[in-house]
């Protein structure tokens, strides 16, 4: 099975060629995204589950941003986890967090 | 429609603003990543529409809109589809946007405020002219009807078979009964407090033993309409 890639399918939807509304989204997911990982690992060894659960949910947008379906699918479930004080889905989560970073990079 | 954004996310707020761009006929007048902020500014300056997300650190929308005594019209965004229900128990609520929000379901939700609006205009106009109607009365003098401003009525005399309307301005003498035109005016503003006279209590000046000062007239208050009187002042 291979796995979902990000994609600037739904930003260039939206920008109908603005260039400017794409640079804009790109450097604020360039910008928060790496800052909101952050946060979100010091929760998960803190044990700060409603912090955890807390950011999950502003990284979940930015997951459906670069058109990741599935995986947004997969954040939802793992919010849910988090505040029932579960983590089972935090590696997953990680790698899922590591794909976007470097596709960011990249552009 | 002039309308606002409030989302704690900037690349929530950068989107919404593009689909207004998009849509054509909104203006963004502000956007705001909190709720204090824009209630600030909502109680300073109009607003016809808000799209607002829910989930916000501190201060919620829903927390948002039942702070604002009469709130616009507003578009919920949010990533929680299962707040949905919730919405319902707010009028001003047109529509639930789900993120990520596409251009045609946008489209939809700014269509459905527009219908929203007009209605509302609509509704509004016609309480106001019904409300003025009902502040109106005509009567038959010479074959001319003649309108009178209730709220301008000092007191109604009964004469034979004419009653004497006094209002600020001038006296009217029509055929008709004291009965008649006590059907006619408010219950909350007129009162019968003799069998002759019907009185504005809005224009009362004083009260005296069994007598009431209205303009320059003195008006005979009878024993059994009395304590209905004293029952509508505002007694310290």
């Amino acid at each position: 099975m291979t796995t979902e890639q990000p994609n600037l399918n739904y930003i260039k939807e939206l920008s109908g060629g603005d260039i400017e509304f794409e640079e804009k989204m790109i450097s604020i997911l360039r910008k928060e995204l790496p800052e909101e990982i952050l946060v979100y690992k010091k929760a998960i060894k803190n044990e700060d589950f409603k912090e955890s659960a807390e950011i999950v949910h502003k990284i979940k947008h930015k997951i459906s941003i670069l058109g990741l379906e599935k995986s947004y699918e997969f954040a939802v479930s793992h919010e849910k986890e988090l505040l029932e004080e579960q983590k089972e889905g935090n590696d997953k989560f990680i790698e899922l967090l590591t794909r976007m970073s470097n596709f960011l990079d990249k552009l | 429609m002039n309308c606002l954004i409030i989302d704690d996310e900037s690349a929530a707020r950068a989107i919404v603003n593009q689909l207004c761009k998009n849509e054509g006929s909104l203006n963004v007048l502000e956007q705001f990543s909190n709720a204090i902020g824009a209630i600030k500014y909502l109680n300073q300056n109009e607003v016809d529409l808000i799209f607002l997300d829910i989930h916000m650190p501190d201060f919620t929308g829903f927390d948002l809109i039942q702070t604002l005594k009469n709130p616009p019209r507003v578009i919920l965004t949010t990533s929680d589809s299962k707040l949905a229900i919730d919405a319902f128990e707010y009028d001003c609520i047109v529509d639930y946007l789900v993120k990520p929000i596409n251009l045609p379901r946008f489209k939809k939700a700014v269509d459905k405020a527009r219908k929203f609006t007009v209605e509302n205009n609509q509704e509004t106009k016609e309480t106001a002219e019904s409300k003025e109607e009902a502040q109106q009365l005509y009567i038959n003098i010479d074959r001319r009807l003649i309108k009178i401003e209730i709220p301008s009525i000092n007191l109604v005399e009964a004469k034979g078979d004419y009653i004497l309307i006094k209002t600020k301005e001038k006296n009217y003498t029509v055929h008709s009964t004291l009965k008649k035109i006590e059907e006619k005016l408010p219950n909350d503003l007129f009162l019968k407090v003799h069998r002759s006279y019907v009185i504005n209590l809005k224009r009362i000046i004083d009260i005296e033993d069994n007598s009431v000062l209205i303009g320059k007239d003195v008006i005979p208050v009878s024993r059994s309409n009395r304590p209905e009187l004293m029952k509508r002042l505002n007694l310290l």
